[in-house]
């Protein structure tokens, strides 16, 4: 399968990224290339193999659901680009 | 005298122990070589005042008998660990003047060991390349160059920065983080010694996360002992990373010095490219040479799903990372670049904010996760690591560890490779299986390239099992006797 522009569009939107309308062509090619060269992995029968869910043999570890950490709202807002006492101010969503 | 630079870990811990050194004058000395290489472009943060200070508590606690494992050792940090208070960029525009308010797992256990921290060490932006170029700070560069060619290599990457420093003598270690080659390769291209330790060793918890499944923390040091005794005081678990694997650290640097007498060695035949330099092939068949003159039995093995891992990497890691650096949108800290509404606002940060490869990924990645794609590419992908793990388990039932190449070739030069994606993704063929599976690997400098550059071998382990891969790596060390060193042109202008 091969990537047209309007797909790139769509997975531009989807990832967050704002696009310029000439780069969705070139963006297209080199995605393809990549993609391209992953379907080599259709060679290999995998009907009857399980996807990999964990790299290690290990049993998660559980804990009991309560809070271990926070109120810091000082530190979490340090970093911020806008502020506004304890928020983060972004642009308005609801008009 | 020997210059303070040029110490290991090792004989930089016995002096110190035995009062001939103080860590005071250890790291002035590394803050002069860090000064002298800014031309090699190491470290996107110095902290020449953090390390005088942290230095003067290292004497003081040694004063008081209570000296760490890594006490009084100046080193870099890649700057993809958290640092309290310190800049961490992740080679990245988009987190321009983040300063973390904690502290990442495997640096505290560094500092808790007495490490000195020299300066925050460059990278591939997240990690995401093979050559350092893909940094916002610009490429670090590597401190060898071929014989009688003055073009600037890169160091390899994406832990660039860490290689270019031990290297050049510029910090005694650094820490790296690997996700499919990126210790190993940098550490190969640097001749150097580069680990990536058993998935769930050391903790990722306050490290930026690329691909969740895949990174591991590991030391860059000069020998196979400072590996050992580096990586020591990274691991261990950590409650505040699930994937932590809990269970003791055992004496790593005890490893050292043992026979490899009996040992097995996997040599795999997929590891044999087509067009693969006579170098590296003459340098896999003196390494076998090395194990099997030191006793080692050498065992041709199969592992027949080898060239499906890079193609397969390619998928997870990109997916992964989609994932991860969603939460890069311009509210909570970083860049962040106005716009007409909300989305925008994203849109246009994450433009501005990304570079060109890891948009490229993140694009790949949303691709092969989203509706209608994701059991044609994803699913995919995680049944062929499947069965890659397997044959993994299936060869490490007879053998004890499996010998190859780190790298396809010596460090290239700058923007030799970087218009083409997949030759640049090609530099991680013979490291991407072993973090498929979630192996420890390490990479050896065992010799020269016929144009003067180093080379290194790679040895790969089964799970939790680096004690036999540090015994065998010494060996391979000893054997292969790699003394050359670059020259500092740099020093000298």
């Amino acid at each position: 399968m091969s990537l047209d522009k309007a797909t790139v569009r769509r997975i531009a939107q989807l990832a967050r990224l704002r696009v310029d309308e000439e780069r969705l062509a070139p963006l297209a090619e080199e995605l393809n290339n990549i993609l391209g060269w992953i379907e080599q992995l259709n060679e290999v029968d995998t009907d009857d193999v399980a996807p990999m869910t964990s790299v290690v043999d290990m049993t998660l570890p559980r804990r009991r659901d309560e809070v271990t950490d926070g109120d810091r709202p000082d530190q979490i807002l340090a970093n911020a680009p806008e502020t506004d006492g304890p928020f983060f101010v972004v642009p308005k969503v609801v008009e | 005298m020997t210059e303070l630079t040029d110490l290991t870990i090792g004989e930089a811990r016995d002096r110190l122990a035995q009062g001939e050194l103080s860590a005071v004058e250890l790291t002035e000395a590394h803050i002069e070589a860090v000064e002298e290489a800014r031309a090699l472009n190491i470290f996107i943060t110095e902290t020449p005042e953090h390390a005088r200070a942290a230095a003067a508590a290292s004497d003081a606690r040694r004063g008081r008998g209570e000296a760490g494992a890594m006490e009084g050792i100046p080193v870099a940090i890649k700057d993809l660990f958290c640092t309290t208070d310190v800049l961490t960029t992740a080679g990245s525009h988009i987190l321009d003047g983040f300063h973390p308010p904690y502290e990442s797992t495997v640096t505290a256990n560094l500092w808790r060991a007495g490490a000195v921290m020299l300066g925050k060490a460059n990278l591939d932006e997240f990690a995401m390349g093979s050559s350092n170029e893909t940094s916002y700070h610009g490429p670090a560069i590597n401190p060898w160059r071929r014989a009688g060619d003055n073009r600037s290599l890169v160091p390899g990457g994406s832990s660039g920065g860490s290689a270019s420093a031990v290297a050049a003598r510029v910090t005694l270690g650094a820490t790296g983080t690997d996700t499919g080659g990126s210790i190993r390769q940098p550490a190969a291209f640097a001749g150097i010694v580069g680990m990536k330790p058993t998935y769930g060793r050391c903790s990722r918890w306050g490290v930026v996360a690329f691909a969740s499944s895949l990174d591991q923390p590991g030391p860059l040091t000069r020998t196979v002992r400072d590996s050992a005794i580096m990586f020591g005081a990274m691991a261990g678990h950590d409650p505040k990373d699930s994937t932590s694997a809990d269970r003791p650290v055992p004496d790593f640097e005890a490893a050292i010095g043992k026979s490899v007498r009996g040992l097995k060695i996997g040599v795999p035949k997929e590891y044999r490219l087509d067009g693969m330099p006579d170098d590296i092939e003459d340098l896999w068949q003196s390494g076998i040479a090395m194990m099997r003159d030191a006793g080692a039995e050498i065992v041709d093995i199969s592992l027949p799903h080898t060239k499906y891992a890079l193609p397969a990497y390619y998928i997870v890691a990109p997916a992964e990372a989609s994932s991860n650096l969603s939460r890069y949108d311009g509210v909570r800290y970083g860049l962040r670049v106005p716009g007409e509404d909300l989305i925008d606002m994203y849109e246009r940060t994450r433009a501005e904010g990304f570079g060109a490869e890891v948009q490229r990924r993140v694009m790949i990645g949303a691709y092969v996760l989203s509706a209608g794609y994701y059991d044609a590419y994803y699913l995919k992908a995680q049944k062929i690591r499947t069965l890659i793990a397997e044959e993994f388990r299936r060869v490490f039932a007879d053998i004890d560890l499996i010998l190859t190449p780190t790298a396809p070739s010596a460090a290239f030069a700058l923007g030799e490779k970087s218009d083409d994606p997949i030759a640049m993704y090609l530099n991680d063929v013979f490291t991407v299986p072993a973090s498929l599976a979630g192996l420890p690997a390490i990479s050896v400098p065992a010799g020269l390239s016929t144009d003067g550059l180093p080379l290194g071998l790679h040895l790969i382990a089964p799970a939790f099992d680096e004690e036999t891969m540090f015994t065998a790596a010494a060996v391979l060390e000893d054997s292969a006797g790699f003394d050359s060193v670059p020259l500092q042109w740099w020093r000298t202008g």
